[in-house]
């Protein structure tokens, strides 16, 4: 696929894992994530050796380290909520650092804490070594129903699309005086957002129009 | 005369909220021809546009008379299929017709759904794009192109069923001064006939010997192109203005 790349998570590179079909890496990536929920919290080795796992394709595949890590931030809002369990979870209390908590909750956040980052880490790998195009057809190699992978790919295409009508909407607010962070000015963020959905859903009819113009009989034709 | 390309005959539509868009639209194009459809804001030519292929009609929705021909086959349920690859039409918005992941896919994805596989089907895209002067952009994100591109890619979707009428939807809109001179070009280089729907009437002049002016859902001239420009009661009676300064009548070399 020459110059151009679809979306921000990839990472362009020619490196084994850049190159394995897409539907191998989408059965690794679920086969790996299963695993790590699978495994008992107190099996530690288990989470190195998985953690070594990923770290190894991470390696492989070229992508750097700082590429992923300011795109982990997806993680945050689990992140807080691992860390609030060992205060607000019950049981017999500790003392880590000089704070009382409790224990199975400590035993709990962290366990959330490492598969989650595992997972995420995992998905990001996938998604920086896999062009979304690529991700769909291994999606429809994998047998996913036509109708989920048709709807996925119409996503990727029109995020942008719809990204940029709502900057273009923002901006409009903006310049006539209206802060979209004050929540003094919230029932007009709502507003703009319906009317953003409403010009999205008339987007979408006038693409059926399109599409059924060229003979579209329900199937993408592969 | 051979038999016309597009042939509407006492065309009239209301949509199923009873708001009437046609009034009985009589329209003939012929083999080779390049007609402007002019007229205001609101005057039916999408609700127009949208029966050239079936996508609205009387069976769809709403209440409608009249018939509309395609060299010959009538649109009706039966034959949508060949109806939709004899009538092309380029809408206005490229975001609206190029939906897949690359151009190769978008302009493949009509002559696909007529049955064509493989190395034809390759061929069909390729010639499509090379008439566009795409062909180089066959691999890229349709979104990543500038709206002129994606304006071209969106004619090659079209030309690649290779229809029999080109049906353009404001073609010119939106366009910078260089893009609009270089589909120009390519339109005229196409060997089809257009119907094109515009605003913009020096684009009509331009490119199209004949206009048809659409006025509240019925036909209110069919001429030359350069007699519905000159013809100021006609014009201001219609909503429609040259841009200023802009005269027909001063333009020595027009295309017949």
């Amino acid at each position: 696929m020459g110059a151009g790349h679809g979306h921000r998570l990839f990472f362009h590179g020619h490196s084994l894992v850049h190159r394995a079909p897409a539907h191998l890496k989408l059965l690794a990536l679920l086969g790996f994530m299963l695993l790590v929920v699978a495994t008992p919290r107190s099996w530690h080795a288990a989470y190195v050796v998985a953690a070594v796992l990923l770290l190894a394709v991470i390696t492989v595949s070229r992508v750097p380290v700082t590429y992923l890590a300011p795109r982990m931030v997806v993680e945050v809002p689990f992140a807080i909520f691992a860390v609030l369990i060992p205060f607000i979870a019950t049981g017999p209390r500790t003392e880590v650092l000089g704070v009382t908590v409790s224990e199975p909750g400590l035993q709990a956040g962290v366990a959330l804490l490492v598969k989650g980052t595992l997972g995420v880490l995992a998905s990001l790998t996938l998604a920086a070594t896999t062009e979304p195009q690529d991700l769909l057809r291994g999606l429809q190699r994998l047998r996913m129903p036509d109708l989920i992978v048709q709807i996925m790919g119409f996503m990727i295409r029109y995020l942008d699309v719809v990204t940029d009508e709502l900057g273009r909407m923002m901006t409009a607010l903006r310049s006539r005086g209206c802060d979209p962070r004050s929540p003094r000015h919230w029932p007009t963020l709502a507003r703009s957002l319906g009317a953003l959905f409403i010009r999205s859903y008339e987007r979408g009819e006038r693409v059926h129009l399109a599409m059924l113009s060229r003979g579209y009989d329900g199937k993408l034709p592969s | 005369m051979s038999t016309p390309v597009l042939d509407v005959r006492g065309l009239a539509f209301a949509y199923p909220d009873g708001h009437q868009a046609l009034f009985g639209v009589d329209l003939h194009v012929h083999q080779g021809e390049r007609v402007a459809l002019l007229g205001p804001n609101g005057a039916g030519k999408t609700t127009l546009v949208l029966h050239l292929n079936g996508i609205l009609s009387a069976h769809t929705g709403g209440h409608g008379a009249g018939s509309v021909t395609v060299s010959g086959l009538p649109v009706g349920k039966e034959h949508f299929k060949e109806i939709r690859r004899r009538v092309g039409i380029v809408f206005q918005d490229p975001d609206d017709q190029l939906f897949l992941g690359t151009v190769r896919q978008d302009v493949a994805f009509g002559p696909a759904n007529l049955g064509l596989k493989g190395a034809a089907l390759d061929r069909r895209v390729m010639d499509a794009l090379e008439r566009v002067g795409m062909a180089d952009f066959v691999d890229r994100p349709p979104h990543h192109l500038s709206y002129g591109q994606r304006r071209r890619v969106a004619v090659a979707t079209v030309l690649a069923m290779e229809p029999e009428i080109l049906v353009l939807d404001e073609p010119s809109s939106n366009l910078d001064p260089a893009s609009r001179r270089e589909l120009a070009d390519i339109l005229r280089s196409l060997d089809v006939t257009v119907l094109m729907v515009t605003h913009d009437l020096p684009y009509a002049l331009e490119l199209c010997p004949r206009s048809v002016v659409l006025s509240e859902g019925i036909v209110v001239a069919d001429r030359s192109t350069f007699d519905v420009l000159t013809d100021e009661a006609l014009m201001s009676a219609h909503r429609l203005e040259l841009p200023w300064g802009f005269d027909p009548r001063r333009i020595d070399s027009l295309p017949r």
